[in-house]
């Protein structure tokens, strides 16, 4: 029996992996801010090699040179020194106070953002009070405070910058912690016989490691910023020391004398901090996940169509719903790519049919195609028409277009909890439904949309109207999207897997609504689900998908009892059904068996 | 010794309750109330319910994720608080867990190698040549080929997650595999052969099973015995062919008569 199941093939590895070095130089601002960085530190790191005089040399007779003056290519300051060695020496002090500033300040702010987000309760309460009350000070005056307690000095100023810190990685590393805490993987980890300690540095951490890198990238800047700042107030590098920030204090009283003294010290930070800001950016447009899947892209307002596409000819004259030769697809990274191809439906009125397929199938991207709701970019309609009426749908401009989603054709999705607006009562969001198609005035709009809500099978509608999505079952919610979607008398309703989030006994109540509210308004009903058992119970007709193609059509009666394409075959002999019982494996088993491969 | 592998009785937990900050008694939820059950050796036991029917809970605290407001559990025939007091290896070495959602149950930025090797390193303590070993051996044993070991979880697809899934419960060699809908979130065709797979592990690796799930279809193509539970409560305990033939509780009827069937009769 051990060559019963098919050894699965892997997927190929390599080509889907975009390394993050080459995302991040894909970002024109990021690589340039990364090249101006490396550059400075670069040459604060060769300070004691390059030939530069001493920078705390004094030399009163050669006080205020001008920039490009002989020997001094940046000139002196007010007691003859040059500046460009106190330029180079000063940005080398400012830059390792910064960076081991913003290191101290990670290190600590995580440990004890991942400690209080782990440990939850009395502990996590203990440990963010205590942040909460270092925010609650002005962080500059914290700093001076801080200073002013241990004596101006750049160690003294070095800590406190990293304290006045460690609240921002403090707070951001628990909201991620807490989250995964209660990860699956990490109880996974628990039961293969991890401890708190290793959960938390092996399983956690490298999964909040790219949340502390953005802190980091996007703090560096301000730590600097603020070592010149406590410098320049006389509390960080003590005289004679070069730093960025007291060159600049000191350069103050020169300002109308001699300008470049204080000038040269802000652009050098300026340069500095825009090219670490720049460079933060671009590292956590690379690392945030919300970014990376493309939350920045605004999808239009439907989905584009190919101006080539090829406009097949309406195929059935009385049906309400027509689609031909229809072919959608992705572009990613410049590479197109069909989830759709070649469909082909109609819909009579009053009909019911049944999309079917696994997931990837393209069922849904066919449902959001009839209506241009595919998002674009990435997804573009290459090829077929989608006529309502006899009208071609895509070729409508958009303000029509738009008119027809919900008043001649309405969806129903499948999750009800993501599609209600979760901060109004739902009467009100079924009230917007009517409006959006109906000028009626209030009390006639409060009217119809209680009137909706009964109909739906909402028992004591009036007063649940005034109820907001939480509190309503699953059932419930999936009530109140049929109502929505019934607001303005649909010609076709397309139900993309209403049922599957729902419970048996309540998908057996939503099923016999939505066969009876078909029946009574004789409405066309597309429904899309993975299931047999809820097609049997109530489509007409049923098309199977299988990689973007419908591989077999027909009445769903004698689909199901007489399966033809070998695919649909194997479909239904996967369904367990009660009364097989046991028998049921065995004839997975045998179906299974590598000489019963298609 | 029992002839039980997992004995509970009485076992009930709640949430909630106690005392807020400002003395206002926060709300208790009892998600599971007073549930007695027992798992025999090699049997596969189905609970089944509704979403919020304290399935889930019940299944978390018999691995040792939850930790019961009162009852008693015995696991293997050891009293499951003093499998608690030895730590988390205790628990482990005996009961397994495999999650609904494979893909959120293997860590990201593991991978695969280094998730399976956790519980051969930390339960059984083998050194790394025997590691290796068994690694092999145990993705052989779920049918997923040998360079699995150096991929990372997002380049599988769910059913072959599950594959992985499975195959890291069975790495610590534990007898009682707690499955908790370990297919509902797989396609048809996928679940079938996950199915089968677990079938053939089970007699391959003599282990038990307690089977949670709210697909009845499937309940009875596997199970040996079949738990109902609805509200935190049992409210019907009977051997497969009896509850399907003949179910006792309104609750069981109405369920069985839910069900969507593919070939109406």
């Amino acid at each position: 029996m051990t060559d019963s199941l098919m050894v699965v093939p892997a997927p190929k590895a390599g080509s889907q992996r975009v390394s993050s070095w080459k995302l991040l130089f894909h970002n024109r601002l990021a690589s340039i801010g990364l090249c101006l960085l490396g550059m400075l530190v670069l040459v604060a790191l060769l300070a004691p090699v390059l030939p530069l005089p001493d920078p705390n040399a004094t030399a009163p007779a050669e006080r205020l040179r001008p920039v490009l003056s002989e020997g001094h290519l940046l000139g002196t300051d007010q007691l003859g020194r040059d500046i460009l060695s106190r330029l180079i020496w000063g940005s080398r002090v400012s830059m390792t106070v910064g960076f081991s500033a913003t290191l101290v300040a990670a290190v600590i702010g995580s440990a004890i953002g991942l400690v209080s987000g782990y440990a939850g309760g009395r502990t996590d309460n203990l440990m963010m009070r205590g942040v909460d009350m270092l925010m609650a000070f002005p962080y500059i005056l914290l700093a001076l405070a801080i200073v002013a307690v241990l004596g101006p000095g750049l160690m003294n100023a070095l800590y406190a910058i990293a304290v006045v810190n460690i609240p921002f990685f403090a707070r951001n590393v628990r909201g991620v912690t807490l989250a995964l805490s209660h990860a699956e993987f990490v109880d996974a980890a628990r039961l293969s016989g991890k401890g708190h300690v290793s959960i938390l540095a092996t399983e956690i951490l490298p999964n909040v490691l790219p949340v502390i890198v953005i802190t980091m990238s996007t703090t560096a800047g301000w730590m600097i910023l603020e070592t010149a700042g406590l410098s320049f107030l006389g509390l960080g590098a003590q005289p004679p020391q070069a730093d960025l920030g007291s060159m600049l204090g000191e350069g103050r009283a020169q300002l109308f004398t001699a300008p470049h003294v204080s000038v040269v010290p802000g652009v050098m930070i300026f340069l500095i901090v825009i090219s670490l800001n720049v460079l933060g950016d671009g590292i956590r447009d690379v690392l945030d996940p919300r970014l990376r899947s493309g939350a920045l892209l605004r999808p239009g307002p439907r989905t584009a169509v190919d101006p080539d596409r090829t406009v097949p000819k309406p195929g059935n004259a009385d049906a309400v719903l027509d689609v031909q030769g229809l072919e959608t697809g992705f572009t990613r990274n410049g590479h197109y790519s069909a989830a759709v191809k070649d469909v082909s439906l109609y819909l009579q009125p009053g009909e019911c049919l049944g999309l079917i397929g696994e997931s990837g199938s393209g069922k849904s991207v066919t449902a959001l195609s009839i209506m241009g709701l595919v998002n674009s970019p990435p997804g573009i309609i290459r090829n077929g028409a989608v006529y309502l009426h006899g009208e071609d749908v895509l070729a409508m401009p958009e303000t029509k277009l738009i008119a027809c989603r919900g008043s001649r054709v309405a969806y129903i999705f499948q999750d009800p909890l993501t599609t209600l607006h979760p901060m109004h009562p739902i009467g009100r969001q079924v009230e917007e439904a009517i409006a959006a198609h109906q000028r009626l005035d209030r009390s006639s709009l409060r009217e119809c949309s209680i009137a909706l809500l009964e109909r739906v099978g909402i028992p004591d509608a009036g007063e649940r109207a005034k109820h907001f999505p939480h509190q309503l079952s699953g059932g419930q919610r999936q009530r109140v999207g049929i109502a929505m979607a019934l607001a303005n008398d649909p010609d076709v309703i397309i139900a993309d897997e209403p049922t599957t989030a729902l419970d048996v006994t309540v998908q057996a109540q939503i099923l016999d609504l939505l066969r009876e509210l078909q029946k009574e308004r004789g409405m066309a009903l597309l429904f899309i689900t993975h299931d047999f058992g809820v097609v049997a119970d109530i489509c007409d007709r049923v098309a199977v998908m299988k990689d973007g193609e419908v591989v077999e059509t027909g009445d769903t009666r004698g689909l199901l009892a007489n399966p033809q394409h070998a695919y649909t075959k194997r479909l239904i002999a996967c369904v367990p059904e009660i009364g097989q019982g046991k028998q049921f494996l065995e004839h997975v088993s045998a179906l299974f068996r590598p000489e019963n491969w298609p | 010794m029992t002839p039980h592998m997992l004995e509970v009785r009485n076992l009930t937990k709640t949430f909630g309750g106690g005392r807020a900050l400002f003395g206002g008694r926060r709300h208790m939820v009892t998600a599971v109330d007073r549930v007695s059950l027992a798992l025999r050796p090699g049997e596969t036991l189905a609970v089944v319910g509704e979403s919020g029917s304290g399935k889930s809970t019940l299944a978390r605290m018999l691995v040792g994720l939850e930790k019961p407001t009162a009852g008693e559990m015995m696991i293997a025939g050891r009293d499951a608080d003093e499998l608690r007091r030895q730590g988390p290896r205790a628990f482990g070495k005996i009961v397994q867990y495999v999650f609904q959602d494979p893909v959120a149950s293997l860590n990201p930025r593991k991978t695969i190698g280094e998730i399976l090797e956790t519980p051969l390193r930390q339960l059984n303590r083998y050194d790394a040549e025997e590691r290796r070993a068994r690694m092999t051996e145990l993705l052989d044993a779920v049918r997923m080929p040998a360079d699995t070991l150096s991929r990372y979880p997002h380049e599988f697809s769910g059913g072959q997650a599950q594959r992985i899934a499975i195959a890291r419960s069975l790495a610590a060699e534990a007898q009682i595999l707690i499955l908790d809908e370990p297919v509902s979130a797989l396609d048809v065709s996928v679940q079938a052969q996950v199915l089968l797979l677990l079938q053939e592990l089970k007699q391959s690796f003599g282990l038990s099973y307690l089977f949670i799930s709210h697909d009845l279809a499937v309940v009875e193509a596997v199970s040996d015995r079949v738990a109902v539970m609805r509200s935190g409560r049992l409210v019907e305990e009977a051997p497969v062919d009896a509850l399907f033939s003949n179910p006792q509780d309104p609750y069981t009827r109405q369920l069985i008569s839910s069900a969507p069937k593919v070939h109406k009769r």
